[in-house]
């Protein structure tokens, strides 16, 4: 068969499809739908847990808290002596944080405690982060700085945990670039951290590991564990997991909602592609009749699921991409922002999966091609008196 | 036109279209992961362990440090903040096995 042949066939196969318009346009419309709901879940999820993935690569290889009574406590600072003589530990640092909420804007805020400066030339901080032991000055997250109307050199007010209210003189705000990470934090001097939250001075909130070889942090782990007890170590891998599995839930939690619109769809296509209307048996019939061989039904039928299914899967990923990376995801934005004052105000970067991509593809468009051939071929090699006739 | 030019490109338009986001796609995510360079940076200096997506209440603000995921956690009443708080699975602890054991005296 010639190309031009096959070019017929497609012809005939669009003007079948254009008389009966208002039912495949409604058919393609709400196929597009869904590959744009599947698809922009995938791009989200996929880009979100990329995106972690690169931003927490730079994390703690161990942090070591305390438990008491079942939840987390103060840990002692004396034990990052004992745990840096651990063989594999290069060092133990003492991490000082903790939540502020400011009933002012009804936000909760992160303090923390600058352990050291940024590297040179890093362009996510205007100004500069607080000196380790530096008093009275604070570098603060894009969220906190607008919604606190703050500006470099503006001062932030903060009531400490006596009762006391501590000024202190902005020297950084990080830049829009880094709101994922920073949006809500407020980074202080130690010695602040400690007096905000009245912490008793050889207590902090937990320690940071460093390890040399982090295949070995499992075991690093165990041996805290049973040295201390009342500790839980926490790894890199299981911060990095725990993320995996938020983004995994999200896109659920998400995909559960359209799950209706999912089943609806299902139904009607398949409804649409394997009962053959007595219109389309007519047809059969007659294409049957007038010499017509069952190969060229199958192909019009061929080309009848392929020009709905791969009009409708290209609509509805073009647009998927569009709503995500483009628009910020608008149509989940609720659903995945959740009630918080200070919302991080970022930009997903378009990590595509191909993988993704081809699964959807198979998922969507054979099926939908394999349920119009298999009643047509069923018709097809049928007698096409019988058919005519019904 | 025949229909079957008009079809075919209109796909060609599409897949065009998806090699143009495909390329822009590249640009940027390669600017991205010049910037998570300086993202790992903050990271690794002030050793944080989450990123600021749920910030609603502080049992969701670092999900992989806490264990402890209900409502009315920040005070009596306090409403449960949806969905931050209850679609965050709680972090997976399973690998670091240690079963406890019992030493006979």
């Amino acid at each position: 068969m010639s190309l031009n042949s096959h070019m017929n066939v497609l012809d005939f196969t669009l003007l079948s499809l254009l008389r009966r318009k208002f039912k495949n346009l409604g058919i393609v419309l709400v196929f597009t739908f869904i590959v744009f709901i599947t698809g922009s879940i995938l791009f989200l999820s996929y880009s979100f847990k990329r995106e972690a993935l690169l931003i927490l690569k730079g994390s703690p290889e161990l942090i070591v808290q305390r438990m008491s009574a079942g939840r987390q406590e103060l840990i002692p600072v004396g034990r990052a002596k004992e745990i840096s003589a651990i063989p594999g530990v290069s060092g133990v640092e003492p991490r000082y944080w903790g939540y502020y909420y400011d009933p002012l804007v009804k936000a909760n805020y992160t303090i923390l405690a600058s352990s050291g400066s940024l590297s040179a030339g890093n362009r996510l901080l205007q100004g500069r982060l607080p000196g380790p032991e530096e008093k009275g000055v604070a570098a603060v997250g894009r969220g906190v700085a607008k919604a606190r109307f703050i500006d470099m050199g503006s001062t932030i007010s903060l009531v400490s945990s006596a009762g006391a209210a501590m000024d202190f003189d902005v020297v950084g705000i990080f830049e829009s670039g880094s709101e994922l990470l920073t949006a809500d934090l407020i980074v202080l001097g130690r010695p602040d951290v400690i007096r905000l939250f009245r912490m008793p001075p050889d207590m902090a909130t937990d320690l940071a590991v460093t390890v040399r070889n982090e295949t070995e942090a499992p075991v690093i782990a165990g041996k805290i564990r049973s040295r201390f007890p009342d500790t839980r170590p926490i790894l890199r891998k299981e911060i990095i997991r725990t993320y995996d599995a938020v983004f995994g839930w999200r896109s659920g939690l998400i995909l559960t909602l359209f799950a209706g619109a999912l089943v609806a769809f299902i139904i009607l296509a398949w409804d649409k592609a394997t009962g053959l209307s007595a219109e389309e048996k007519k047809e059969i019939g007659i294409l049957k009749a007038i010499g017509w061989e069952t190969s060229d039904i199958i192909e019009m039928k061929f080309w009848e699921g392929l020009v709905i299914s791969l009009s409708s899967f290209l609509l509805g990923i073009i647009l998927a991409y569009v709503h995500v990376y483009f628009f910020g995801a608008s149509v989940f934005a609720p659903a995945l922002k959740g009630w918080s004052v200070i919302y991080p105000d970022f930009r997903l970067a378009p990590f595509i999966d191909p993988y993704q991509i081809a699964m959807l593809m198979a998922f969507t468009v054979i099926p939908y091609i394999a349920s119009t051939i298999i009643p047509s071929w069923k018709a097809a090699i049928t007698d096409p008196d019988e058919v005519v006739r019904g | 036109m025949r229909k079957s030019l008009v079809f075919g490109l209109f796909v060609l338009g599409c897949v065009l279209f998806l090699a143009a986001l495909g390329a822009t796609s590249e640009v940027r995510v390669s600017h991205f992961l010049a910037v998570s360079r300086d993202l790992s940076d903050i990271t690794a200096t002030l050793k944080l362990t989450d990123i600021s997506f749920s910030d609603d209440a502080r049992y969701t603000r670092n999900p992989s440090q806490a264990d402890i995921f209900s409502a009315f956690q920040d005070y009596p009443g306090s409403i449960e903040h949806f969905p931050s708080g209850s679609v965050t699975p709680p972090p997976d602890f399973s690998s670091l096995g240690a079963p406890m054991k019992v030493k006979k005296r």
